[in-house]
């Protein structure tokens, strides 16, 4: 039970399990999953189905604290991706077309890869502080946006482009199995490979891997790369979720979620050990708290006060200072008892 | 003369920012007839009397090496609060007092977060940031007029200048507050300590500075600085609402950055931060001038500005060490 409560995902783990038990204690239909038409139906699909972005645009970030960065911009890539995409899918001719929707999702991409890589020259290259780096691309990337659809909300009718964000594959909707493929190639490349351990080392200690021969210059480029890539996708999602493109409101407030994802995944904002299980469950917890806030009736314009107190706590529970402090407070009556136990363990 | 050499490029991004502002007015005067009239300057620093005095706030803050994203939301905050407490038929000074000492309060409390428990300033600013706009929508969810006869009042009083000019009276409050952080930063012992803990905490805490009471004061000017930002939008306006000052945290940092304030801390004038208030204000009037550009032409500028700036910075300082 200890080495259970000890570990990393125990908490955020826990958390979203009572989040979702108090949604069943509040409407019993919560858990029930329908096959309607062929298709999955239900809370929990729903739960996962519009986490996803999130989901994908949390796994980017979680690359980018684990290098000690941070990226504001995503909110504004999700914009410009979904705008790009909109504005091209719009003007074909037939915009059931499979190939022009692919070009439109294949540039989307390109561009949003562009743009993370901007980010990651203005960090990796020039020195710039994350923050402040990314803020750039943050301020001016939804006047591009904007730039883009002309002001207007483009809105599209194609089917192939809808299926990104609103699509089916074998009874599950694709924006699911889009996030969990993003999730096991990501995983699988980072962790299989020596990649991770590289990015935890520099963002343990950019300084010391440098001297190692740890090419982190190139890495950190890589993971801001790898941030606008999910992002990118993740605008595809929304936009086509609603089937249509909006510069100023697509991903308003996501990089602050993705953050805050990353974050209650136990993944340190000052960079080194990072934890993509943790992440996903972080975006999912993020969701469900959305999702709850509606199902149980509580005025949604409460979820940013929750979201607060959520971030303050989880920073704090992560502080070491605050854990010392916690702990001297507690550990007088307990010293006795941690001595007890070390005689006993060798027998 | 190293000195001068130094010192001479620690005043390179002011005198950049000085040189487009004056490059941007020229452009103006030249294409547009009524440009030239000084009371489009003046009407610059009417619209944006509330960012000079949340942008005055965050100088503080950069200059100690931290950030503050929580300024547009205590903004918002401040707005609702004023207009909704002189709704419930409060006085106008004891609504004044108490939106002050709420975004003191909120700023004391995050500047004491981020000292005693050493957590990353933008972390917690941005859970400040969500807490206040949290706080905004469950004080109302739609904009609230205010009728008040004492903030109509100040509001609607221009100040006349000689020529037929006038300024309202939040520009005059934005120019005192402005006066009086000069006169902190630089000839009291809190400024210069400011100045210390942004050039190096280590160094400034090895010299007996109190680096813990500079940090969270850092936070709680600021805190204040955004009140009294969200009563001059209150005034300007006349109205409270949950969606003010969206994003204009922002805005700030860009103020301050352009104006020449290195973001590690530790370089930089508030007076710097009062040009780049003017630049961005410039920018939205030859937007406004100019009639075929759009809006979001306002955003794309800033952020190339940003972009130059930043560069610009990171030239000046590599070279400086």
């Amino acid at each position: 039970m200890k080495t259970l409560a000890g570990h990393r995902l125990f908490w955020p783990t826990a958390a979203l399990i009572l989040l979702l038990l108090g949604n069943f204690i509040a409407s019993p239909a919560f858990f029930s999953v329908q096959l309607r038409e062929g298709h999955l139906y239900g809370s929990l699909i729903d739960i996962l189905r519009f986490g996803a972005p999130l989901i994908l645009v949390a796994l980017g970030m979680t690359l980018v604290i684990a290098t000690g960065g941070i990226d504001l911009s995503v909110g504004s890539v999700v914009a410009i991706s979904g705008a790009i995409a909109c504005l091209w899918v719009s003007r074909l001719d037939d915009q059931n077309a499979i190939g022009g929707t692919l070009a439109a999702v294949g540039i989307a991409v390109a561009l949003s890869l562009v743009l993370g890589a901007c980010n990651g020259f203005l960090v990796s290259v020039l020195g710039v502080q994350p923050i402040v780096g990314t803020l750039i691309l943050m301020v001016a990337g939804r006047g591009l946006a904007q730039l883009i659809t002309d002001g207007q909300i483009i809105t599209i009718t194609g089917d192939a482009y809808k299926a990104i964000g609103g699509g089916f594959v074998a009874t599950v909707p694709l924006s699911i199995l889009i996030a969990l493929a993003a999730f096991g190639i990501s995983a699988l490349v980072v962790r299989k490979s020596a990649l991770g351990m590289l990015i935890e080392a520099v963002g343990g200690n950019p300084e010391a891997s440098r001297l190692a021969g740890v090419a982190s210059r190139r890495l950190i480029w890589l993971t801001y790369v790898f941030c606008g890539l999910c992002a990118g996708i993740a605008g595809l999602m929304i936009s086509s979720n609603v089937s249509s493109a909006d510069g100023n409101n697509a991903g308003l407030w996501i990089e602050l979620d993705a953050i805050l994802a990353v974050v209650i995944g136990g993944t340190r904002l000052t960079g080194g050990r990072f934890s993509f299980g943790g992440t996903v469950i972080g975006a999912l917890l993020i969701q469900t708290l959305s999702t709850t806030v509606y199902t149980l009736g509580i005025p949604p314009e409460t979820t940013l006060l929750f979201k607060a107190v959520v971030v303050m706590a989880v920073c704090l529970v992560q502080s070491p200072k605050f854990r010392q402090r916690f702990r001297r407070r507690r550990s007088r009556p307990a010293v006795k008892a941690v001595k007890d136990e070390k005689v006993e363990v060798p027998v | 003369m190293t000195t001068l050499t130094v010192s001479g490029r620690r005043y390179l991004p002011i005198l950049a920012t000085l040189a487009l502002l004056i490059g941007a007015y020229g452009y103006g005067a030249a294409s547009y007839d009524s440009f030239a009239d000084p009371q489009v300057v003046l009407n610059i620093l009417i619209d944006n009397a509330f960012l000079l005095v949340v942008a005055a706030g965050m100088t503080f803050v950069i200059l100690s090496g931290g950030i503050d994203l929580s300024v547009g939301s205590v903004v918002a905050l401040s707005t609702l609060v004023s207009a909704k407490l002189l709704g419930h038929g409060w006085s106008a000074p004891a609504v004044i007092l108490v939106v002050l000492v709420i975004g003191a309060g909120l700023g004391l409390g995050m500047g004491a977060v981020i000292h005693f428990f050493e957590l990353q300033p933008f972390v917690v600013t941005l859970a400040g940031m969500f807490l206040a706009r949290g706080l905004c929508y469950t004080i109302s969810t739609s904009a609230i007029s205010i009728t008040d006869p004492f903030f109509t009042d100040v509001a609607q009083t221009p100040i006349l200048l000689p020529g037929g000019m006038h300024v309202s009276i939040g520009v005059v409050i934005a120019l005192v507050v402005v006066a009086v952080g000069v006169y902190v930063l630089h000839y009291t012992r809190f400024g210069r300590t400011v100045y210390a803990v942004g050039g190096s905490e280590q160094s400034a805490m090895l010299m007996g500075l109190p680096v813990a009471r500079t940090k969270i004061m850092v936070y709680t000017v600021s805190g204040f600085c955004s009140a009294l930002g969200g009563l001059l939008l209150a005034l300007y306006t006349l109205s409270g609402n949950p969606l003010h000052a969206i994003g204009m945290e922002l805005d700030a940092i860009a103020a301050v950055v352009i104006g020449g304030t290195i973001l590690t801390g530790g370089s930089g004038y508030l007076l710097g931060t009062v040009l780049g208030v003017t630049v961005l204000g410039m920018i939205q009037t030859l937007i406004t001038f100019d009639g075929t550009l759009s809006s979001w032409w306002t955003r794309i500028v800033i952020g190339a500005l940003l972009l130059l700036f930043i560069v610009l910075q990171r030239l000046v300082t590599r070279r400086t060490r």
